[in-house]
């Protein structure tokens, strides 16, 4: 392995560091500044993503020993196919959330640059790190960025919020230490890679004990990725955090997302032995009870920004339940998914940020009151011919796009992703597997329908409330970089309808090394070290 | 000695437990607390129990298990105990937040109705 590649790895988790850092000696007032730096390391990061990506399509697996200890025993940053996808994922998110909030929301309270930074340090840590442990160290860098994401602006509503927000992600991440012990203290590894290879060999007095530390550890991820029961938290935090933050928070639900995706093909893989497939039914049922979960919320939530939080849940749900169906097909599918709904849900949480401006507090909750009671609906249409006004027409064309993107609609993105993920769905039952996979596989196709139509209904019913109700509402100002990178995430999702011959390549490469890892394991364990001066 | 730490492991996450799921922000705190330091000997207690071994190889020893303390949950435990450390006074300062804001130490920031 060369240098140049090893310093693409560790460049996306040292730039933010830094960057972070630097930011704390700058004043407080010194915003454009700040502001500027931000956007010029975000930036970096997104490119070297993108150089990684390209890097890591043609298939090498690229570990960089830190601190030039051989691979079980120091710890490990390892870059595959679906680690550099979601760096790129990530990058995307950072760099439209900070251009956004570049217009307002960035001087609203202290420190948000630092913030901001760290958190892009932890996630891009969190996809990059081999090592369970070192794992829970970047997590932990991300949760902490998070807690003082979520009270930026703080007022009322978003202390109360922040309060649950920690309180519960503290337990999880007190659950993911005993996991991670109990799995230490059963197979002696804490690096990913070894941990595949030592799984299979667990004597058989152990395997309760390890089933324990992987069950427990998982919780902690699901709790990160919102699986009901244990996301009702979930709505209620991202509802209330400031929108950029809010829109920057649904890649952080995907972190859960892409551990458990990650771990439960490593450990408890095809080539597991006994232990294979451990935990799958119980993703399953937990992801289609999430998928429900979602629906419900999503066909009752009044507010806007409710609505695109129970968005993440049935995202979540249905990777969760797909990947609980351990398929290569459906796996591929759902990471097209996954990428869709991520940028879907992102512009459409800046959106509401917009939309909403122009709108008296609580009038959603009047124009539903005034839908039950069917008040002032039946006034005499004065406003024939009304001019539209541009920003409404481009936020309207906006809310559409998005309602398109998230009830899986044709002629977008989301419409390939659900019509992929149905279409592998389908291929499923067949002689040689058994009838709970069967019959999973099923129910899933029928809730994915199900939910599309809830998002449907849902998104019909807020968007007449919001655009074409008359509650006085006043035109709202946006300026060019709010609408911006709203229009990014939307173009890049119709890259992905267009282009979706070559992602839907890539996907099943990155699906099918996630299937078979024997390469992951290979090379992280048979990296050798970097000869050193010093070495005898 | 293993029933001992295992008991107060035990009563540790029990309490912590329990006043995790009080009503008043402070009782939540400590619940947190205890239950991190139940966590913290539970890491330490899955590098097996051992009295007066060194936590390094013996050179002319074999690598056995039996005859030298692990020292890397102890190097878990130490990063977990600064890791607990902020978090926890990153709490307590939001609980502060939350205290002047709403008036009431209750978690959802109002009175239960009577």
């Amino acid at each position: 392995m060369s240098g140049s590649h090893m310093l693409l790895i560790v460049a996306p988790i040292i730039i933010p560091l830094i960057g972070g850092a630097i930011f704390l000696f700058l004043g407080d007032r010194r915003h454009v500044l700040k502001g500027a730096i931000n956007l010029a390391a975000t930036a970096t990061v997104l490119a070297l993503a993108i150089v990684l990506l390209r890097v890591t399509a043609d298939g090498p697996v690229t570990v960089t020993l830190l601190g030039n200890w051989q691979a079980p025993f120091g710890i490990v940053l390892v870059a595959d196919r679906l680690s550099a996808l979601m760096l790129v994922l990530t990058g995307i998110l950072a760099f439209a959330t900070l251009t956004f909030s570049l217009a307002r929301w960035h001087s609203a309270g202290a420190h948000f640059h630092s913030l901001f930074q760290f958190l892009l340090m932890g996630l891009n840590g969190a996809f990059l790190t081999g090592d369970v442990f070192n794992l829970f160290v970047f997590f932990e860098v991300l949760l902490a960025a998070s807690y003082g994401l979520v009270l930026h602006a703080s007022n009322r509503a978003r202390v109360g919020a922040g309060l649950h927000y920690i309180a519960v992600n503290l337990a999880a991440s007190l659950l993911f230490l005993i996991g991670v012990s109990l799995i230490y203290g059963v197979t002696g590894t804490l690096n990913m890679a070894d941990l595949a290879i030592r799984v299979p060999a667990v004597a058989a007095g152990d395997r309760a004990l390890l089933e324990a530390g992987a069950a427990i550890l998982g919780v902690a991820f699901l709790v990160k990725a919102g699986m009901w029961p244990l996301s009702f938290w979930l709505p209620n935090t991202y509802s209330v955090a400031a929108a950029p933050v809010a829109a920057f928070f649904v890649i952080m639900s995907k972190v859960g997302i892409y551990i458990v995706l990650r771990l439960s093909l490593l450990a408890f893989g095809e080539h597991a032995g006994a232990l294979a497939q451990f935990g799958d039914p119980w993703l399953m049922v937990g992801g289609m009870m999430t998928i429900v979960f979602g629906s419900i919320g999503v066909l009752a939530s009044q507010d806007l920004a409710r609505l695109a939080s129970f968005n993440v849940l049935i995202s979540s749900g249905t990777m969760l339940a797909a990947i609980g169906l351990g398929d290569v097909g459906v796996t591929e599918a759902a990471l097209y998914y996954l990428v869709n709904s991520t940028l879907a849900i992102a512009a459409f949480f800046l959106l509401i940020e917009l939309i909403e401006r122009g709108r008296a507090p609580g009038a959603d909750v009047l124009a539903v009151t005034m839908e039950a009671y069917g008040e002032d609906l039946d006034e005499p249409e004065e406003e024939v011919g009304v001019v539209i006004p541009v920003t409404m027409a481009v936020l309207g064309i906006g809310f559409i796009c998005c309602a398109l993107l998230l009830s899986g609609q044709p002629p977008l993105s989301g419409f390939v992703a659900k019509f992929v993920l149905l279409a592998a769905l389908f291929q499923i039952p067949g002689p040689e597997v058994d009838g709970f996979t069967v019959a999973s596989s099923w129910a899933l196709i029928a809730l994915l329908l199900i939910s599309g139509l809830a998002g449907v209904v849902a998104m019909a019913r807020a968007g007449i409330r919001t655009f074409w109700l008359p509650l006085d509402n006043t035109i709202p100002r946006v300026r060019v970089i709010e609408m911006a990178p709203i229009v990014v995430l939307l173009a890049l999702c119709i890259i992905l309808t267009v282009q979706a011959g070559p992602v839907m390549r890539f996907m099943r490469d990155t699906a099918q090394s996630l299937h078979v890892p024997q390469d992951y394991v290979r090379n992280v364990v048979s990296t050798p070290r970097l000869p050193t001066g010093e070495q005898r | 000695m293993e029933t001992v730490l295992a008991l107060s492991i035990g009563v540790l996450t029990a309490s912590g437990v329990w006043l995790l799921l009080r009503p008043r922000t402070f009782q939540v705190i400590i619940g947190l607390s205890l239950l991190s330091y139940a966590v913290n000997l539970f890491i330490f207690s899955m590098g097996r129990l051992m009295v007066g071994e060194p936590p390094v190889l013996d050179p002319g020893g074999t690598g056995d298990l039996s005859n030298y303390a692990d020292p890397l949950p102890q190097a878990l435990i130490l990063t977990a105990i600064v890791i607990g450390f902020a978090t926890t006074a990153l709490f307590l300062v939001v609980l502060l937040a939350s205290r002047g804001l709403t008036r009431t130490d209750h978690v959802d920031g109002r009175e239960p109705m009577p």
